[in-house]
């Protein structure tokens, strides 16, 4: 049981290494394969989560190194679950991407495995670790990963890939530049041990210049408007498989890391009182919520309709944990869970839309509530839960969220996040009337039942449900686990 | 209902059964689709076994309990919960019972029209009740507003049914306006109100008299709670209704006539009296702006109902006017105006599905929607027209039909709270809604043999709309006699406000 948390971590990394020896002999080990170390890594967070529930956290000394020379992993009740969440999609991805990488990529199978094993590894590394540079190396790790998988799309996909590239680095440059502040200062690059350190140097520039460098290093990296420019693109460009990985976990992930610097490196007296930018951030927030929801608003294409919403929904984080009360860091929090899960959800849709249909534009889903009453039942739940309708879980983080603001007197982040919400209704009920209307508007010409396979249906079906689940049990998630993330000394 | 006296609190998952009762049936519904009198079968099997749970509450709520189920909570003080109390259990009783008799009518209605999809139909029909009663049974707000949403969207696939370019322009007006108004007035107006005073759970005498806002604050939240309902039609959000006439007739009958718009309705009678309450908006004197809003919708929609030739939309625009006599009895906020409210949601529902029903029998028997066309009509359909007039004058509020005794209720309300204006709207739109029914009435049985459009011969529509219709009738004249029912649960929700 204590070594459980190195499992997460090394299962996957071994299964990757494995994966493209196994695609040499015979290219159908290598599903099986990924799928098998998704599940173990599964079931390793789960049975971490449930012991950091019991026993509060846990800290893992990687071969036994004490810090601050070795590394280490301090996993507590907010990484915990992120790790069930990373994992999870990662599991449920492996066996939905069976069918859509047979058609789209037939060619490049144990390729696409090994990176993708890979990228999960990186995500749940830099979840699970302990150490600013570590992190890094981590966060390289899973952005290297992500360039091979997006530019593997057609089209216009390297171009976008390649976009994503330069940007991702320059992210990744500003928060190694932090971190490399932060250890002149200190001469330590673990997470706690630094907390300890910098507790008598805010005051001082550098402490705040590094502050700066990372989060706005995070910032590109998770797509915080108005330096999202790469993430639509290549989102969109990628292949079905790999935007359903992808644009449920980057984005969030950077949201987790961006709460863990703000409060286990730094603390919220720092972030909240010395650091006296911090309710423009919320109007930066605002911002991306507008002009993510006004964007997605304006596309034709579903698919790049819906990296606009993601755009829109990181605002929502952002906003969240910045508003510095304990409903807005709640809500944000479980919006994390939340966001991950519709996002899944929907990225899900457009990729049985795109093997159904061969195209992810919106004019391609006409008439499909016939075709496919499955996909699309399960497209509503997650459409509901991007709008906010109880019992669907995007209603409940939003609950949270518009507390937080009313306690913050933060009346314009609240009123962005009910704008957006209208805008979400309109977004997704105008496709809900293409899809549900027939193509002539007057003739019911009765369609074919032409539903998707098992493969991706499961997962769907699963993520859907899950959707409602978690919007029932949001209020059970709160008191056991996102309670414990909020920093204590946080009011409201 | 912090002010009910625990021991008269009884934990029961009844309120939960009649809510799952609908949603079952669904998987039922869905299951024999092919297999069409199955089917109904199940329909009217839900539809028996949610009426006879619902009535079974009735006796023990008449004695003072209240029947409470928790179905999960959100935070210590706020959960997803169900009460069944007197107002509550008014209202589901009567949806309940119409579910009935629509489902009946539906039969004949969609059979007799060949309507495709007939099992979305009866299934979303199944999950919009579910949703009602939800509503019904709601403890506070926020259940409420969960289950509102829902029915907001169950109800959608009902109101486009014909998936043409008018469903789909009216689909969109629909949404619209109860999407739009819940999200961006409730939504906000409810999480205030939380945070004000961290519940949202009715009570008596209601829980932001404790918030100690400004009188202006609770003007902004009272207004954003009574237009954010836009279910009730209040003007200027009262648009979807006659858009959403384009669904077929059964649709419009107990949706737009007793289980949407009554949740509109029965929200702000909720805001009225368990947000609010009577008392608070009293010594705020904020009744009175409702009242006049209100009297405003009373009014004008009453005359725009003269000019529509289309039959059904005559009947929303009444429905339009009807709402608000419910609104308007809430915010007078004298005993006898609240009871009048809340029994004409019952006197009125019973009313008005009859007509409805009328308009479908019509339709379904000569294909004619425009009153123009039904001059003579009523020697053509003697008892269908027969039951128009009855249900005339219930909508009306003259004896000897139910819609009598609310309007008295109303009347009598308007005097105590000493509101005179209010008594000349009731009574100069009284003048109204007879001026727009009498003349279809008149119109259909007094005409020259050559002004007749139809042949002298008694030609009704199918059973199935016909009985449904009469028994409707024929209710809303038994309630002139006997409203007990309605009218005990009233006063004893009118007797716990203060």
């Amino acid at each position: 049981m204590s070594q459980l948390p190195i499992l997460i971590v090394v299962v996957p990394l071994f299964a990757a290494l494995a994966i493209s020896f196994a695609g040499l002999v015979n290219r159908k080990l290598c599903l099986p394969l990924a799928v098998v170390a998704m599940a173990v890594s599964l079931a390793a967070s789960a049975g971490t989560l449930g012991r950091v529930l019991e026993e509060g956290v846990i800290r893992y000394r990687l071969g036994g190194w004490p810090p601050p020379f070795g590394i280490e992993y301090v996993i507590d009740h907010l990484n915990a679950m992120v790790l069930v969440l990373v994992s999870f999609v990662g599991l449920a991805a492996a066996v939905y991407s069976k069918r859509s990488i047979e058609e789209e990529m037939p060619d490049k199978i144990p390729q696409f495995y090994t990176l993708f094993v890979l990228l999960v590894t990186g995500l749940l590394g830099i979840t699970i670790t302990g150490d600013a540079f570590n992190l890094y190396v981590l966060l390289e790790i899973a952005a290297l990963t992500s360039y091979a998988l997006i530019a593997a799309g057609k089209g216009r996909a390297q171009l976008s890939s390649f976009n994503y590239l330069i940007m991702g680095t320059i992210g990744a440059c500003f928060y190694l530049l932090g971190v490399g502040h932060l250890y002149i200062l200190t001469g330590s690059l673990n997470m706690p041990d630094l907390h300890q350190l910098l507790t008598g140097m805010y005051a001082t520039y550098a402490v705040q210049v590094a502050f700066v460098l990372i989060l706005v290093g995070l910032w590109v990296k998770m797509a915080f408007f108005p330096v999202h420019g790469w993430l639509p693109n290549a989102y969109t460009h990628a292949p079905s498989a790999t935007s359903c990985l992808m644009a449920p976990l980057m984005t969030k992930v950077s949201v987790y890391v961006m709460v863990r610097i703000m409060f286990s490196v730094f603390s919220p007296e720092f972030t909240f009182e010395t650091f006296i930018l911090h309710d423009a951030i919320v109007w930066l927030a605002v911002v991306a919520i507008v002009a993510g929801s006004l964007l997605a608003l304006a596309q034709k294409d579903f698919k790049k309709m819906l990296t606009y919403l993601i755009v829109a929904e990181v605002g929502y984080m952002v906003g969240g944990v910045w508003l510095a009360n304990r409903d807005g860091i709640t809500g944000a929090v479980l919006h994390i869970l939340n966001d991950a899960m519709m996002t899944f959800c929907l990225f899900m849709v457009a990729g049985i839309v795109v093997y159904k249909t061969g195209g992810h534009r919106i004019e391609n889903m006409r008439g499909l509530f016939r075709k496919m009453p499955f996909t699309m039942a399960a497209f509503t739940v997650g459409a509901l839960s991007m709008i906010g309708v109880p019992p669907t879980c995007g209603f409940f983080s939003k609950w949270y969220l518009i507390l937080g603001a009313i306690d913050a007197g933060q009346w314009g982040y609240m009123a962005a996040l009910i704008f957006s919400s209208l805008v979400n209704a309109v977004i997704f009920f105008r496709i809900i009337e293409v899809a549900f209307f027939s193509a002539s508007g007057e003739e019911h010409t009765p369609e074919p039942r032409d539903e998707a396979p098992l493969t991706m249906l499961v997962p769907l079906g699963v993520v859907a449900v899950l959707l409602i689940v978690l919007g029932i049990a949001a209020g059970e998630i709160v008191e056991t686990v996102i309670r414990f993330t909020v920093p204590a000394g946080i009011g409201g | 209902m912090n002010t009910v006296d625990p021991a008269n609190i009884v934990d029961s998952i009844k309120p939960l059964v009649a809510v799952l009762i609908s949603l079952a049936a669904i998987g039922a519904i869905l299951l024999s689709g092919r297999r069409a009198n199955l089917r109904e079968g199940w329909t009217f099997l839900a539809g028996a076994a949610k009426l006879a749970v619902v009535a079974s509450m009735v006796p023990l709520v008449l004695q003072g309990k209240v029947l409470d189920c928790t179905l999960f909570s959100l935070s210590p003080g706020l959960a997803v919960k169900f009460r069944v109390d007197a107002l509550g259990l008014l209202f589901a009783l009567v949806a309940s019972s119409l579910w009935i008799a629509t489902s009946a009518f539906s039969i004949g209605y969609m059979r007799g029209l060949k309507e495709h999809g007939q099992t979305r139909y009866f299934s979303f029909f199944a999950l919009a009740l579910s949703a009602t009663i939800g509503v019904a049974f709601s403890a506070n707000l926020l259940t409420l507003y969960l289950f509102y949403e829902i029915l907001s969207l169950a109800t959608y696939p009902l109101v486009t049914h014909h998936q043409d370019k008018k469903a789909r322009s009216s689909g969109r007006k629909y949404l619209t306006y109860i999407l739009g108004t819940s999200i961006a007035f409730v939504l906000p107006a409810m999480l205030v109100c939380y945070s004000f005073t961290g519940t949202l759970d009715f009570t008596g005498g209601g829980f932001l008299a404790e918030a100690g806002a400004s009188k202006t604050t609770m003007t902004v939240l009272l207004l954003m709670l009574v237009f954010g309902f836009a279910k009730a039609g209040i003007m200027p959000f009262h648009a979807w209704l006659p858009a959403a006439m384009v669904a077929p007739t059964p649709v419009s009958a107990l949706l737009h006539a007793v289980a949407v718009v009554k949740v509109g309705a029965f929200s702000i009678l909720r805001v009225i009296t368990g947000v609010f309450g009577t008392g608070y908006l009293e010594s705020l004197d904020l009744g009175t702006v409702v009242c006049w809003i209100a009297a405003f919708t009373v009014l004008t929609s009453s005359l725009i109902a003269l000019s529509q030739d289309e039959l059904k939309r005559r009947l929303a625009f009444s429905t339009i006017g009807q709402l608000s006599y419910i609104v308007m009895g809430a915010a007078l906020l004298s005993p006898r105006g609240v009871t009048g409210g809340m029994v004409h949601v019952a006197m009125h529902a019973f009313g008005k599905i009859t007509l409805f029903f009328c308009a479908g029998a019509i339709f379904v028997a000569t294909g004619k929607k425009y009153i123009s066309e039904m001059v003579g009509i009523g020697w053509r359909m003697p008892l269908t027209l027969f039951a128009f007039f009855i249900g005339s004058l219930s909508v009306i509020g003259l004896p000897p039909c139910g819609g009598f005794i609310s309007k008295w209720y109303l009347v009598l309300g308007t005097l105590d709270a000493n509101q005179l204006p209010m008594l000349f709207v009731l009574l100069g739109s009284s003048l109204l809604n007879a001026a727009y029914f009498m003349p279809i009435v008149y119109r259909a049985f007094f005409c020259t043999p050559e002004a007749s459009q139809f042949e002298k011969k008694v030609d009704e529509a199918p059973l199935f709309c016909l009985v449904p219709l009469l028994v409707t009738a024929a209710i809303s004249i038994v309630l002139c006699f006997y409203p007990q029912p309605f009218m005990d649960l009233a006063r004893l929700a009118v007797a716990g406000l203060h």
